[in-house]
């Protein structure tokens, strides 16, 4: 018997109450579950970038080129589960050509390309350029020939060109912040705007998704600062690790109020979906929700890092719970992604039941695949950061001022 | 002007360009003719095939039955709703026949006793009527009357 | 040195600025959408729609039966255009919905006579609507309504991306398994478009579902509409549904 249906038939055994027959098969699936969890990383963690770069916020200047870095590598890998999940991929260049301007999904396509080409990939070259041309001198073989290649046969390192470097880079990084939201926020978009489904369908969707991916991005630039200290044998910048633990605060904070408020709101106004939903969120997604993202992916990092802000206990305990506050956060928000996408769709768009989610352990939009798009993007950064080392940089900005 | 923007400026049109070649290319001839999708699949959407040759046909060739059933209380029913699609049928008679309902249980997807069957409908509890007989025996399926 | 407070809100100010922006820009697309019935009241041209007349539905699930047969759908029990759902109202308040195979094989009552108030059959299919949600999200323009109001999937443009099957607000979507694009009913339209009804009226025995073209002011829709106080499910949805149920039920969804 086909894979696919196999799965359903068993789906059909575990369905509670009535399902319009079609709702068995639940279609976005753990791809789409993670590319808004992918997407949120780059948009936050190149928020985190131009805090240094645009707000002067010096303390997180040991970050910068790691969150860079790191949103290139995560924007590098996010079409891959939406081209996995269609079921006619070899199709999906139809969304540059003809793109439906009503569809929300329709602006992926240019919204990414112009985030990759135009945001990222500039900002990075604006920043790189001068070492590009360094280090092409120094190499010898294939790779002054890759880093010539990287200058973009631009190799006037004068002290002019240098000056441009930081204006347009800086530039660049201006029109990149709302970028990264627009990146980010057409997603919360897709599912705020269909009116089909309460649980999705909320003025609030876009602007939680946006604050949900600056939390997750700055908790992943956080934990990646200190595994990479960790792995070069160096101590990860004490006032950096604070000032970045702060900002992750406030962004929690406006993260938790914006959910909180859709809740109240929902628990409020108790419209038509109002009772489906609350057996959703205290039974299938109970564990999901109220434990692993709200209790443990929110509530523990907030009241810990609150503390810390009044509290300062010694070094080597604040980097603990900075450890510990980084990878909750990070799990937490995936939780949160699951359980916007598949929560969404456990229940029956008639409000009489619920379906429920199988996922396999291989095929197309198996567990495998899924786990190995959340490790491709690590090995890339890690290619990244052979290539463009941030710590064998001689910064083009601190050499204008010397 | 830097050469930063020079250069850049010089890479992102050919980029363009060849964007825009090669979408000329790509996108259907008949796409926007009607809307913001491919006209042809109007035609296409027409062409599929047709299974149910509609009771007007059946009537071509079968005159006897279909006057039977014209006095009876199965008139109005369409021959297909019993006997399934006809279209085959027609093309080639011989070689395909369509189904002969058979069993109380087709009946019964009509006739069984259903709260929620409109009481206009004869309804009977399949498991009491006459059970383990066939229908036929006692009702012509074209002419429901008891024998 | 800089005031920190003052960059404080500075960075508030842009990322609620940016994150507002964002969400105001999109919308505008919706304004460019809702303009655009191009059959209604078209002199000379069709607009098709449906009646369901629920007073007559007996549940027999030919109609269910017929559309799979005629548009070559999967038989398993996951992939349905049209379907039927029984729906029992028993005298405590409770509703007990079902659709068994959608009702292909026929419907058996799970309630006790003594404890129904209520019960009767709805048969259930793609609206048709002409302000339609799931038109509105095809990223690439895959489905589409024609010129005389039906809703139709191109299924050569098709990629899949199930973001119309989400959309629609009455599950009447779904994957094909084999052809791997989504499918839908399409009111027969190669039926419609050569002078015959669609399959599932062609078989209805009691005459619960009506065809017709609600241009055609003597026709059988109009007349149908005229004589009934008519529903079209989830109207605060504002699809445009273009299937008009009589005697609707307040439980029905």
């Amino acid at each position: 018997m086909d894979p696919l249906i196999q799965n359903l038939y068993g789906v059909l055994t575990q369905v509670q109450g009535f399902i319009y027959p079609n709702e068995a098969e639940l279609h976005w699936s753990l791809l789409i579950v993670l590319y808004p969890y992918i997407t949120g990383l780059v948009a936050g963690a190149f928020i985190l970038a131009s805090l240094e770069r645009v707000f002067k916020v010096k303390a997180v200047k040991p970050t910068y080129h790691l969150a860079l870095l790191t949103a290139l590598a995560f924007l590098i890998c996010a079409p891959i589960p939406l081209n996995a999940h269609l079921t006619q991929p070899i199709r999906a260049y139809e969304i540059m050509i003809t793109p439906h301007l009503t569809s929300a999904m329709a602006v992926f396509g240019f919204v990414y390309m112009w985030y990759l080409m135009v945001v990222l990939l500039l900002e990075i070259w604006f920043d790189y350029r001068r070492d590009f041309v360094v280090w092409s001198n120094e190499k010898t073989g294939i790779m002054k020939w890759i880093y010539k290649i990287l200058t973009l046969g631009v190799t006037d390192i004068s002290e002019n060109a240098l000056k441009w470097d930081d204006k347009l880079g800086r530039f660049i990084t201006i029109i990149g912040i709302p970028s990264a939201f627009f990146l980010h926020g057409y997603v919360g978009f897709i599912f705020g705007s269909i009116k089909a489904n309460p649980w999705w369908s909320t003025v609030l969707m876009p602007v939680i998704f946006i604050f949900s991916a600056m939390v997750s991005g700055i908790a992943l630039v956080m934990l990646l600062y200190m595994l990479i200290s960790l792995l070069r044998r160096v101590s990860a910048n004490m006032e950096c690790l604070d000032t970045i633990g702060r900002y992750l605060l406030y962004a929690l904070i406006l993260d938790f109020s914006l959910e909180a408020l859709d809740q109240i709101h929902r628990f409020y106004e108790a419209e038509e979906s109002f009772e489906i939903i609350s057996l959703l969120m205290s039974g299938k997604l109970y564990i999901t929700l109220i434990v692993v993202q709200i209790l443990l992916g929110t509530v523990v990092p907030l009241v810990t890092l609150g503390l810390l802000q009044v509290y300062k206990p010694s070094e080597q305990k604040r980097r603990l719970i900075y450890w510990m506050d980084s990878a909750l956060v990070l799990i937490g928000i995936f939780a949160m992604r699951w359980n916007v996408v598949i929560g969404g769709q456990l229940f029956s768009k008639s409000f009489y039941g619920f379906t429920a989610y199988k996922i396999e352990l291989i095929g197309r939009e198996g567990f495998l695949v899924a786990s190995g798009l959340v490790v491709l993007p690590f090995i890339i950064l890690g290619f990244l950061l052979w290539l463009m080392p941030p710590w064998r940089k001689e910064d083009g900005r601190e050499y204008l001022k010397a | 002007m830097p050469p930063q923007i020079k250069r850049l400026a010089l890479l992102f049109t050919i980029f363009i360009g060849c964007f825009i070649l090669v979408r000329h290319f790509l996108v259907p001839k008949s796409f926007g003719k009607y809307g913001h999708y491919r006209a042809d699949s109007v035609e296409e959407n027409k062409s599929a095939a047709v299974n149910y040759a509609g009771a007007d046909v059946c009537t071509g060739c079968h005159e006897d039955i279909a006057k039977t059933k014209a006095d009876g209380k199965h008139a109005r029913i369409a021959c297909e709703t019993c006997h399934g699609p006809g279209g085959k049928h027609i093309e080639d008679p011989s070689s395909f026949k369509p189904n002969r309902p058979k069993g109380r249980q087709f009946c019964g997807m009509c006739h069984a006793k259903n709260a929620a069957r409109p009481k206009a409908i004869p309804q009977v509890d399949l498991e009491k009527h006459n059970e383990g007989m066939e229908c036929y025996l006692c009702h012509k399926a074209h002419s429901p009357k008891i024998r | 040195m800089k005031n920190p407070r003052r960059n404080f809100l500075k960075t508030i100010a842009t990322i609620t600025g940016g994150a507002i922006a964002a969400s105001v820009a999109e919308p505008f697309n919706a304004l460019l959408y809702a303009s655009s019935f191009p059959g209604k009241n078209v002199k000379g041209g069709s607009w098709y729609g449906m009646g369901i007349d629920i007073d007559k539905c007996i549940g027999c699930g030919r109609c269910a039966d017929a559309c799979k047969k005629e548009n070559n759908v999967p038989r398993e029990p996951f992939f349905f255009r049209s379907w039927v759902e029984q729906y029992t109202i028993k005298n405590d308040g409770e509703v007990k919905v079902e659709s068994p195979n959608g009702g292909i094989d026929g419907f058996k009552q799970s309630v006790p006579d003594e404890e129904v108030f209520k019960s009767f059959f709805v048969p259930k299919m793609c609206n048709h609507c002409y302000k339609s949600p799931c038109v509105q999200v095809c990223p690439v323009g895959a489905t589409f309504e024609t010129r005389d109001g039906v809703v139709l999937v191109d299924d050569k443009y098709c990629i899949g991306c199930r973001y119309c099957v989400q959309a629609c607000p009455y599950g009447c979507r779904y994957i094909h398994p084999q052809r791997k694009v989504v499918d839908k009913c399409t009111l027969c339209y190669h039926r419609i478009t050569k002078g015959m009804t669609p399959a599932c009226v062609e078989v209805c025995p009691n005459g619960a579902r009506i065809f017709g073209d609600l241009n055609d002011k003597n026709g059988a829709l109009i007349k149908f509409l005229k004589e009934h106080t008519c529903l079209v499910l989830r109207p605060h949805l504002n699809t445009g549904a273009k299937v008009y149920y009589n005697s609707l039920s307040t439980e029905v969804r």
